[in-house]
């Protein structure tokens, strides 16, 4: 194997990893903030998924220009089981908290198998089957605009999170939820805006996923726990972790396929998560408590 | 009317007697002479206890099966057939099946048809055998199941030893009639118990067969995973002359894609037998892209009435499925059964197996010649045909004697497809 197929596969990976990066961004988000892990995270892409793929059978609206829109359904979703559900479990141990947001896991995997069925569904663009070809690089087109388009989300977010009053109010909360409140911050409704942008980035991520995988409501539990390798990897509550740990699960999964067996990536993706839990447990970004 | 009607006595008007045999002289010419509708069925219709996996991980192929052994029920009336179908799910479970064969039988069964995949094939196959219920395998490759000993298990369809051989030796066929033969072939297969043993088979018989062409890379895959873009990576990285797969068929959909999008330019992507490529699922997903690919697998033949008769019928009732061989082997098990009970002319099981051991139906739907059983109740005269897709359809296009379309071997590039 040459270097030519190193460069493919390397490259590959690194485009994948973005992507990954932004499902993954928003359990970041929300953990950032609210200490909430979200259980429910695959479950939310994959209805993403199942709204984008809606869109563009019912409507022809392929996922790139279906993406505000998907992000804001998630949104809405989000703020809505925030202020109304989620909230109420703030206060309380997280193994109850666990328990809340995985049955609304299990609600959702099952609303989608018995709307959907459990068989994979996609999309074929034409776009599906071309690629950009630069020397020996060919790199696929669906994955270039789907690693761009995350890449745009993550920057947009970086900025609406330094340069506007909400995002500064919500870092506000995430110091010190009490200090907030003294100030006159809505902390709930913040909290809720939060949950919302957290979906909202996963909506945003599943939305481009469809143009590389299938969808099929099994999907779910498999992005979650990726979802939570990275954000590990990454560090809890840093948005440049959650990136950063895509980009290495995505570059760990095409060299371990590349280098010994495909169907091993999992394992590498794993490995890596053990040695940074051992070296760095906060992550390679996180901040240590 | 009035009530005092009275029958005449017997000296007045017609005798019982007369009337009797008057009546039957009747009737007796009344059909001399004219044409026979159809032809006269025995007595008490067959019920034949069909066991297949329409739920679980074989479900999609189970009800295909399923598909094949009710569409073709009204042409066989038509022959003069008299069968009755008792449905049994498997759920894709050795065990399960077992169960639901037993229950057939004390439900009433008179043979039992089945199962698709081998593990419960062989378990029902153990209940009939000890039953003495005559049972006729659709599909199932496993060699055991005709080496066991059993008397009353027939199989129409090859073991995994002729599919594997004949599915190889067409290479050479491919070869001789396009005139272009490969050196190099890339491997990719699926990682579960069919691809793995499928492996095995292809390792084992070719240096046997004298093919051409050496295997320089084998690539296993998970089935169900989502992206096969490392693997297609790999496999453009061996620069082999053909690309080779054993695959199911979400995972021939990727492939494929996948190799479109990395620009794999090879003489062509064929299968030495597997599912997936044939599929119109496969057609519609991947549109002209699907085009060229073949598959080594027994098939319809084109040239039999049979065939296009029950393709018509297919297609009318199931317009969005694929007729494949899923379907035409459960149709042939029907009719195999519904012969053996015509000929028999009765639904004792003794008798039944009797005349399945004396089958001989040269009309038929498969490729091969006459369905007939050996001693072992395996039926040899099956033939695997090159069906390769061509303008959206599987076609066969070898061997010659059968073919509907030329074979277009090396395959001509994916750029430039129109």
């Amino acid at each position: 194997m040459d270097a030519t197929f190193f460069l493919n596969v390397t490259s590959g990976g690194l485009l994948t990893g973005l992507v990954y990066g932004l499902m993954a961004l928003g359990l970041s988000v929300i953990f950032g903030v609210m200490r909430v892990v979200n259980f429910a995270h695959g479950d939310m892409m994959v209805v993403a998924m199942y709204a984008a793929f809606l869109l563009f059978t019912k409507l022809g609206i392929e996922p790139v220009p279906a993406l505000p829109l998907v992000a804001g359904i998630l949104f809405v979703l989000g703020y809505l089981l925030q202020r109304f559900l989620i909230n109420r479990f703030l206060g309380v141990s997280e193994h109850i908290q666990f328990l809340l947001l995985l049955a609304i896991a299990i609600i959702l995997t099952n609303v989608m198998m018995m709307v959907f069925g459990p068989d994979a569904r996609n999309i074929q663009l034409d776009a599906s089957f071309e690629s950009y070809t630069i020397g020996p690089l060919v790199l696929d087109k669906v994955r270039v605009i789907a690693a761009v388009a995350a890449g745009g989300v993550a920057l947009l977010l970086g900025a609406f999170f330094r340069y506007t009053t909400t995002g500064t109010a919500i870092r506000a909360c995430a110091d010190n939820p009490v200090g907030a409140r003294v100030v006159g911050l809505d902390v709930e409704n913040l909290y809720a805006v939060t949950f919302g942008i957290g979906t909202a980035c996963v909506g945003a991520a599943g939305c481009l996923l469809l143009l590389l995988v299938d969808v099929q409501p099994q999907l779910s539990s498999d992005y979650t726990l990726l979802g939570f390798i990275i954000v590990i990897l990454g560090g809890l509550g840093s948005l440049g972790g959650a990136l950063l740990g895509g980009i290495l699960v995505g570059l760990s999964e095409a060299l371990s396929g590349a280098l010994i067996e495909p169907s091993l990536k999992s394992m590498f993706s794993f490995g890596l998560l053990i040695l940074v839990l051992l070296l760095r447990p906060q992550g390679i970004l996180g901040k240590t408590s | 009317m009035p009530d005092n009607i009275m029958i005449p006595p017997a000296s007045q008007g017609i005798s019982r007697r007369r009337f009797t045999t008057v009546a039957a002289t009747g009737a007796l010419i009344s059909t001399a002479g004219l044409p026979m509708v159809r032809p006269a069925r025995a007595a008490t219709p067959l019920k034949l206890g069909v066991l297949l996996p329409r739920s679980g991980h074989m479900a999609l192929i189970g009800q295909a099966c399923q598909r094949g052994a009710e569409v073709g029920l009204p042409m066989l009336r038509d022959m003069g057939y008299s069968v009755e179908l008792m449905n049994a799910d498997t759920e894709s479970n050795p065990d399960s099946g077992r169960t639901q064969a037993e229950k057939l039988i004390r439900e009433g069964a008179n043979m039992l048809m089945g199962c698709f995949d081998s593990a419960t094939t062989l378990a029902v196959a153990g209940v009939a055998e000890q039953k003495g219920i005559p049972f006729v395998v659709n599909i199932g490759a496993e060699p055991k199941i005709t080496e066991q000993g059993f008397k009353y298990v027939f199989r129409n369809f090859p073991s995994a030893t002729m599919l594997g051989k004949s599915g190889l030796l067409l290479y050479k066929d491919i070869f001789a009639t396009a005139g272009v033969t490969a050196k190099t072939a890339v491997l990719l297969h699926i990682n579960d118990s069919f691809g793995m043993g499928m492996l095995a088979g292809i390792n084992a018989l070719m240096p046997k067969l004298d093919l051409p062409f050496t295997i320089v890379e084998t690539i296993a895959y998970d089935p169900k995973a989502r992206d096969l873009s490392i693997e297609v990576a790999k496999a453009k990285a061996a620069k082999a002359d053909i690309v080779m797969t054993v695959t199911r068929l979400n995972d021939a959909i990727l492939l494929v894609r996948e190799m479109v999008k990395q620009q794999v330019e090879t003489m062509g992507i064929t299968s030495p037998g597997s599912p997936g490529m044939y599929d119109k699922q496969f057609q519609k997903a991947l549109g002209k892209y699907a085009d060229f690919c073949s598959v080594n697998i027994p098939w319809f033949d084109p040239k039999q009435e049979m065939t296009q008769v029950l393709n018509a019928a297919f297609d009318k009732i199931y317009p969005e499925e694929s007729c494949d061989l899923n379907v035409g082997f459960t149709f042939e098990a029907v009719l195999i059964a519904a012969d053996a009970h015509k000929r028999a002319g009765s639904t004792d099981p003794q008798a039944l197996t009797e005349a399945l051991r004396a089958t001989n139906i040269a009309k038929r739907a498969m490729l091969g010649g006459p369905i007939k059983f050996e001693a072992n109740g395996q039926n040899m005269n099956l033939r695997s045909a090159v069906v390769q897709n061509l303008n959206g359809k599987p076609t066969v296009v070898l061997p010659t004697e059968s073919a509907e379309a030329k074979l277009v071997f090396p395959a001509p590039p994916f750029k430039g497809r129109t």
